[in-house]
């Protein structure tokens, strides 16, 4: 009787009620994931794709007009759990792609074609973490054998060039690649969702902070085969982007614009065969670095949508 | 040999200089931040180190609409010593903003608390700074600006994130602060 009830209140509640302009604990997240399928059933749906090393369940939602095995775009945020400004661009972007289905031609053009999947928190651990101990905390929250330090950087576990340069060996590191590729149950549980779809034509993951528009490769200092193509469609994202508040973004790969380093996730998925794979350092580029405030949430989220849009609308019109 | 100035090892060598400036001439009322490299270009002197040649704006934290254009040289010494790097820079016209009255004006508002000043988390967890803590990041930013620049090298990009402890300490001498 009193689960019923507690369903029935979410309900009434709905999307409209939510503060997308704040930061959430996890629980809060989960339930407006919930909130929003129940908001657009015909639209919208959640899924478990596995849990976390701390057993927390990692949850899709799946846009899609219908249709049998569509081609899909993948987004996720919150690889780094300090990196709040991702996962809450990501639940606003939820909101955005589910609102502007048949108001927004484009949008309803993408979706009457294609699927999205969005991962708002890829590394649930790190962010209930956040919340509770240590709200720099970057990485998984695995015991590593042998060392008092917890913990994998997710964004170096990625079967791409693994262990190479750009990546520690030491378990007490930031930047800890792991014992092996795909060590991490949240990173496995994603490539095996990424894998038994089998039609995902475009790979998006969201960072913070320092407004970059990323791609291949980070692991080798030599460019992707498509890199006239990645770098054009990432520089008419950056200009999407920029109209809308001036934000500013650099547009290149990896290794050149940042630095060296092996085992992320978008050099995977584009050695896997997605050609578009792509990672957004969000806002901003250090006054507040991690510790954005909330009053920039919507307008980062604004922005970023112009850039993700740009870039989807391209993978919709050139999808093979 | 010039580099791109919108990629890292130019945001690294710049954001050593602006730590250096700061710490050279930042005040709880003058930050300054780094707001775009235009030009960049490396050179390396055999046995000595590497050297970055670089054209940057700065902007002052309390005074955005105003660019303050800077030439700077960052000298990065061989790695097998472990000295920080040699900044050398010169600024278009001078950092105009006179602050002394409003840093005597903290000065005495500190002076004069009935208890010494202690805080946790300036900004908090979720960004936010109070108006009476702003004057105290700024100071964690000189101070920084010194650590930051002593521990660079060529491939380190430091940013102070967060003052997990301040605690204003009476001496006779101005004001200090740990944390």
């Amino acid at each position: 009787m009193n689960c019923l009830m507690v369903n029935n209140q979410r309900r009434e509640r709905g999307t409209s009620n939510f503060n997308y302009g704040a930061y959430h604990p996890l629980e809060s997240i989960y339930a407006a994931l919930d909130d929003l399928a129940a908001e657009y059933p015909s639209l919208v749906s959640k899924q478990e794709i596995g849990e976390s090393y701390e057993k927390r369940p990692m949850y899709i939602l799946k846009f899609s007009t219908g249709g049998t095995s569509r081609s899909a775009i993948w987004l996720d945020a919150g690889i780094h759990s300090r990196e709040w400004i991702t996962q809450a661009t990501a639940l606003w972007t939820a909101q955005k792609i589910a609102s502007e289905y048949g108001n927004n031609p484009s949008v309803t053009s993408l979706l009457n074609r294609m699927d999205i999947f969005l991962l708002v928190v890829t590394n649930p651990d790190g962010y209930a973490f956040t919340h509770t101990n240590n709200r720099m905390w970057r990485k998984t929250r695995s015991k590593n054998s042998g060392s008092l330090c917890v913990g994998v950087d997710p964004n170096r576990n990625w079967d791409a060039g693994f262990g190479g340069p750009g990546a520690s060996t030491n378990p007490c590191s930031e930047s800890y690649h792991g014992p092996s590729a795909n060590s991490e149950v949240e990173v496995k549980n994603v490539v095996n969702f990424i894998k038994s779809h089998g039609k995902i034509k475009a790979f998006l993951t969201l960072h913070s902070y320092s407004q970059l528009l990323l791609f291949p490769f980070g692991y080798k200092c030599t460019n992707p085969a498509d890199y006239n193509e990645l770098d054009t469609v990432g520089k008419a994202a950056a200009s999407a982007l920029a109209s809308l508040y001036g934000t500013t973004y650099k547009v290149g790969t990896i290794c050149s614009t940042i630095y060296q380093a092996s085992g992320g996730s978008i050099d995977w998925s584009y050695d896997y065969g997605i050609k578009y794979s792509f990672a957004f350092e969000l806002r901003d580029t250090g006054r507040y670095g991690f510790l954005l405030p909330a009053s920039q949430i919507i307008p980062t989220a604004e922005e970023t949508w112009l850039g993700l849009l740009k870039i989807m609308e391209h993978v919709r019109d050139n999808q093979s | 040999m010039e580099i791109p100035p919108s990629h890292y090892p130019a945001t690294r060598a710049a954001v050593v200089a602006v730590n250096y400036i700061n710490y050279q001439h930042g005040s709880p009322n003058k930050i300054f931040t780094l707001q775009k490299v235009t030009k960049a270009s490396t050179e390396d002197i055999p046995d000595v180190g590497h050297k970055y040649h670089l054209k940057f704006s700065l902007e002052d934290i309390l005074h955005q609409d105003n660019a303050i254009n800077c030439t700077a040289e960052i000298l990065y010494l061989l790695s097998n010593q472990r000295t920080a790097p040699q900044v050398h820079f010169t600024v278009e016209g001078e950092f105009k903003k006179n602050t002394d009255e409003a840093d005597n004006k903290f000065y005495n508002r500190i002076k004069s608390l009935q208890e010494p000043l202690v805080a946790q988390n300036i900004p908090d967890n979720y960004g936010n700074t109070s108006p009476e803590m702003e004057p105290i990041s700024h100071l964690a930013r000189v101070a920084c600006g010194y650590i930051i620049w002593q521990n660079s090298t060529e491939n380190t990009l430091y940013n102070l994130f967060q003052i997990r402890d301040v605690k204003q300490v009476v001496s006779n001498a101005p004001i200090s602060a740990l944390g």
